[in-house]
């Protein structure tokens, strides 16, 4: 801490950043609202790891859960319903340098911008998505998400939801060219926050799917889940989420698994019996669509007028 | 099979000169035996496939090299592959070129040299051919194994007999054999050759531009196409019994290029200093991506092929507001999808360029014909008040300066920009002077230097509405960009004042840009009978329209504009100068006198631009628009000045 050394020697940092300057508009969601969590978990990941805030971007949709960047102190994108994604993917583009996170919902990410989805996780820029599910719309007034549970009641589906939930951890492990697929719940804070800090170090898109309560619409819906830590097996291995043996110990059930498997992964995410937690598929070598967009980016004012000039005389006659 | 002798012409009036009146007299370089016109309008017509646009082209820029203005517009087909022989299947072009710059098709054809005889019913239907057009007609349909295909060639005969048009049937393809195995592939460059031989194009430019264009593919091929067109030369010269044309080149100076209105769009972005085009593929635009695809790197710019326009549009805000410039390139429909987020961009306040190659709308209506349908969308497309600069091209050289004005604006203003074009814009080629760049045209806007001390990231102007913006990377300027209703703060507000403030900060910056702009230029005089106001494409056709009106001594003139929202001022006093003004639009409108329904009259919609006009400006404001899929002749619209004239009794 506070570039204190292992031999006591005193790094004195031109600049030092406290939890409080990532701390932003004051946070209006319902008390006991899962998305306090997650905000905490993030600014404690950009404080441990001092990104500067001028150089962290938190993108988002349209949500409860979207309303996120307004309680950061960085530069922030509350952008349109559905639309996170592409925006985010833009903003990284041609700024390698920016650290981007992405906050979207399950109506936000898996309805009107699943299109989006499948092909943000196909480009796989740098960046950590999460996605808060709390199997509702909740922003809107309690309407059926593609996370409702069947035979869950809503307001547009008051005789319970009729078409079967999908599980966006399986969902983005079917697409191409995915590189990190991880799966957490708001209510273990040692968990969310290792996990989004693995997220962070990954290079490439790091999916991490949040079961997140929301109290007001879907209060019982992981109360199961949270009262039961039996339900939630840990996925451990060396190169997956690392807990502490305290925190691990919550969870009586451990399920070695290695995230380079990806056909292990897809059959852990079918068990319909529990819901594990942890790192399902991780694999760094996957082309990041980066790398692409960043062609030209150092290119000097003098030759860019060179190329021009070419161009130009390619039509001359 | 021997080649048939042509029929010959026999009385000196049938020649390949449709209009002999413009027969120029005593041209100090035309050869004995050459006659010598001013202009000329030519078409290439065939199924799709066979290359008749690339013959076009390469004749285009052989002309502009040789000193001719050149207009040249591509007759597409709107299917991939239509069946052969089918009359919705015309692939073709059309070169107008002459001794003046051409700005746009012109009336009918001179002379057409046709594939096969279905293709150009399409082109009669729209009145692309008259008394005396000459046809070079491939006669091998005379013949064919088919009796369907024998009696359809000899109907069309007759038919094109009846319209006056002089027909040479001509066994173009048996020709080819001597050359090609297949000349299905072969024949365009055969084509190429007559026109050449026709016209006295300089046939070693033609050698130049084939292998140019297909150097890549191999000597071989080079060798071919390049025998097939001196075939060609030598065919026309020895079956057309008439003397060759010879028009003279105008004084230019050197340094022109010649293209199309979406290369020219692209070398626009480049020159603009756009660094990213996200776009998702629509005709008429995407030539302008895949022309950026090939050269882009030499100016470290990237294409990015979104998932969908929405997508397109989302990356290249992001882009915007991460301090990169950017733009989308699309059409009609791609336009319906950004929408949403173009209402995001307005008010956020997000600099980007959106260009808009119209097409044929609403829906995916005509996907390849040119029309400005819109206009309205462009400035009224978006629920709530969502002020924005429109400009729209008129030429193609526009098409590149404005996209650089586009940037500018956008970023000066703090704005989305749409900058329409247009399909005829977008496949017409026309020479146009080489712009000089500049080192600032390219000035990214990105600034990583702190952010000052107190100023909040929408610190409006209370005149200009403008404000500084953050660009992430900057220290102590860190604030959250919301499509909310916000403060200065760009804190989510709800309260009235706040929506009402915001709402009018925005509608300020278009009336500070409106201060910046002059008034346009009148062509012709001040004051007159009639006045003809047009916007975009058809800037060259009104223009020529009034051209001949006033060559016959009325009192017509024409404004064009280039700033849709806001207008350039001075209109109202232009306008003052005249008895009536007019709108000319290829758009849809009712016609100004209503509907006639059950006995009575219902009064009728008005064209986009009269719409606006009665708006901005007030007073009558009379409109001429039809949706023809095809660009506005000159004839038909100086028929509908006369017209209007007539009304006014001063004809
Ligand atoms: C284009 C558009 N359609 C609909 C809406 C209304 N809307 C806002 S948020 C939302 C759903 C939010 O649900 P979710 O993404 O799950 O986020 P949560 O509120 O649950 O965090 C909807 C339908 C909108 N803002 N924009
Ligand atoms: S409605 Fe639900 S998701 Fe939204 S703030 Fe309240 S608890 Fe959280
Ligand atoms: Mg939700």
């Amino acid at each position: 801490m506070f570039g204190l050394k292992k031999d006591w020697s005193l790094d004195v940092l031109p600049r030092y950043f406290t939890f409080e300057d990532y701390e932003g508009g004051e946070a209006r969601w319902c008390p006991g609202c899962g998305d306090f969590g997650v905000l905490t978990a993030v600014q404690r990941i950009c404080r441990d790891k001092q990104i500067p805030p001028e150089k962290t971007v938190c993108v988002s949709g349209i949500g409860c859960s979207s309303r996120l960047p307004h309680y950061m102190h960085t530069y922030g994108f509350h952008g349109l319903h559905g639309r996170a994604l592409p925006i985010a993917c833009g903003i990284k583009s041609r700024r390698p340098d920016l650290t981007v996170w992405v906050a979207t919902g399950d109506g936000d990410c898996c309805s009107i911008g699943a299109g989006h989805w499948i092909h943000a996780i196909r480009y796989n820029m740098d960046m950590v998505v999460m996605l808060f599910d709390n199997n509702i719309y909740g922003l809107t007034k309690m309407q059926t998400s593609p996370t409702t549970r069947r035979g869950f009641r809503t307001n547009t589906h008051p005789e319970g939801a009729w078409i079967p939930h999908l599980d966006p951890t399986a969902v983005t492990l079917g697409f191409t060219n995915v590189s990190f697929v991880a799966r957490t719940v708001d209510w273990n804070p040692p968990h969310l926050y290792a996990t989004l800090q693995k997220a962070s170090e990954h290079r490439g898109m790091s999916f991490v799917h949040i079961l997140q309560r929301c109290p007001h619409f879907t209060g019982k819906v992981f109360e199961e889940l949270q009262q039961d830590p039996a339900l939630t097996p840990l996925l451990t291995h060396d190169d997956g989420i690392q807990l502490d043996p305290d925190v691990a110990k919550i969870f009586p059930n451990h399920q070695v698994h290695d995230p380079s498997d990806h056909g292990a992964a897809m059959q852990m995410v079918e068990r319909d019996d529990v819901v594990p937690i942890g790192l399902f598929f991780q694999d760094q070598s996957r082309p990041c669509y980066d790398e692409f967009m960043k062609q030209g980016l150092e290119m000097a004012t003098e030759d860019k007028l060179r190329g021009l000039e070419q161009a130009l005389d390619h039509f001359m006659i | 099979m021997p080649i048939r002798p042509v029929a010959k012409n026999t009385a000196s009036s049938v020649s390949m000169s449709a209009s002999p009146g413009t027969r120029a007299s005593g041209s100090a370089e035309a050869q004995a035996n050459q006659q010598v016109v001013e202009e000329r309008i030519v078409e290439i017509v065939a199924d799709s496939g066979e290359g008749a646009q690339k013959a076009g082209q390469i004749f285009g820029t052989i002309s502009a090299k040789m000193g001719n203005g050149v207009w040249t517009v591509e007759i597409i087909p709107a299917e991939i592959k239509p069946p052969s022989r089918s009359r919705a299947g015309a692939s073709g072009i059309r070169i107008r070129f002459g001794t003046k710059e051409m700005t746009n098709m012109g009336d009918e054809a001179d002379l057409v040299v046709a594939l096969n005889e279905q293709v150009l019913f399409g082109r009669m239907e729209q009145r692309a051919y008259h008394k005396g057009t000459v046809l070079l007609l491939e006669s091998k349909w005379r013949d064919d194994p088919d009796p369907k295909v024998r009696q359809a060639y000899a109907d069309a005969l007759e038919q094109f007999q009846h319209n006056g048009y002089t027909v040479h049937e001509m066994p173009m393809e048996q020709a080819c054999m001597e050359h090609t195995s297949n000349p299905r592939l072969g024949k365009n460059m055969f084509v190429l050759g007559m026109l050449c031989w026709i016209y006295q194009r300089d046939a070693t430019l033609a050698e130049q531009e084939i292998q140019a264009i297909f150097g890549r593919k191999g000597e071989k091929v080079v060798a071919m196409n390049q025998a097939l067109l001196r075939a060609g030369v030598a065919f026309a010269r020895e079956q057309l019994e008439e003397d060759p044309y010879y028009i003279p080149p105008m004084e230019v100076d050197a340094s022109r290029m010649v293209l199309n209105g979406n290369q020219a769009l692209g070398l626009g972005v480049m020159a603009a200093g756009i660094e990213v085009v996200s776009m998702y593929p629509i005709t008429p635009a995407t030539s302008a991506s895949h022309y950026l695809a090939g050269v882009y790197k030499k100016v470290g710019g990237v294409v990015h092929q979104a998932e969908d326009e929405i997508a397109a549009m989302g990356f290249a805000i992001g882009c915007s507001y991460a301090g990169k410039t950017a733009c989308t390139i699309t059409s009609g429909p791609g336009l319906a999808l950004k929408t949403e987020l173009l209402g995001l961009a307005v008010m956020a306040e997000v600099p980007l360029v959106i260009i808009d190659v119209q097409r044929g709308s609403p829906s995916t209506g005509l996907p390849t014909k040119v029309e400005q349908g819109d206009l309205l969308a462009a400035l009224y497309g978006e629920p709530g008040d969502a002020p924005k600069p429109v400009l729209a091209a008129a030429t193609i050289e526009d098409c590149l300066e404005l996209t650089v004005t586009a940037r500018k604006i956008a970023e000066a203003f703090r704005t989305p920009v749409i900058l329409l074009t247009d399909a005829n814009l977008a496949s017409g080629v026309q020479p146009i002077p080489r712009p000089q760049v500049t080192e600032d045209w390219l000035a990214p806007p990105i600034d990583q230097s702190p952010w000052q001390d107190g100023v909040c990231p929408y610190d409006w102007d209370a005149e200009t509405g403008l404000s500084p913006r953050p660009i992430p990377g900057q220290r102590g300027g860190e604030y959250v960009l919301t499509g909310l209703t916000h403060t200065r703060h760009s804190k989510v507000a709800y309260d009235s004042h706040s929506h009402q403030l915001g709402c009018e900060m925005r509608s300020r910056k278009l009336a500070a840009l409106r201060s910046t702009l002059t008034p346009p230029k009148i062509h012709g005089d001040e004051q007159g009978d009639l006045l003809v106001v047009g916007w975009g494409s058809t800037l060259g056709a009104i223009e020529e329209a009034v051209n001949r009106a006033r060559a016959e001594g009325q009192r017509v003139s024409s404004v064009h504009l280039r700033f849709l929202s806001p207008m350039e001022p001075g209109l109202k006093e232009i306008f003052s100068g005249f008895k009536r003004v007019m709108t000319v639009e290829i758009s849809y409108s009712d016609p100004p006198e209503g509907l006639t329904m059950g006995g009575g009259t219902q009064p009728g919609r008005p064209s986009q631009l009269a719409l606006l006009l009665r708006e901005q400006v007030g007073g009558e404001i009379d409109y001429w628009s039809i949706t023809p899929g095809h660009p506005l002749s000159p004839r038909q619209i100086y028929d509908v000045l006369m017209g209007r004239l007539a009304d006014l009794d001063v004809v």
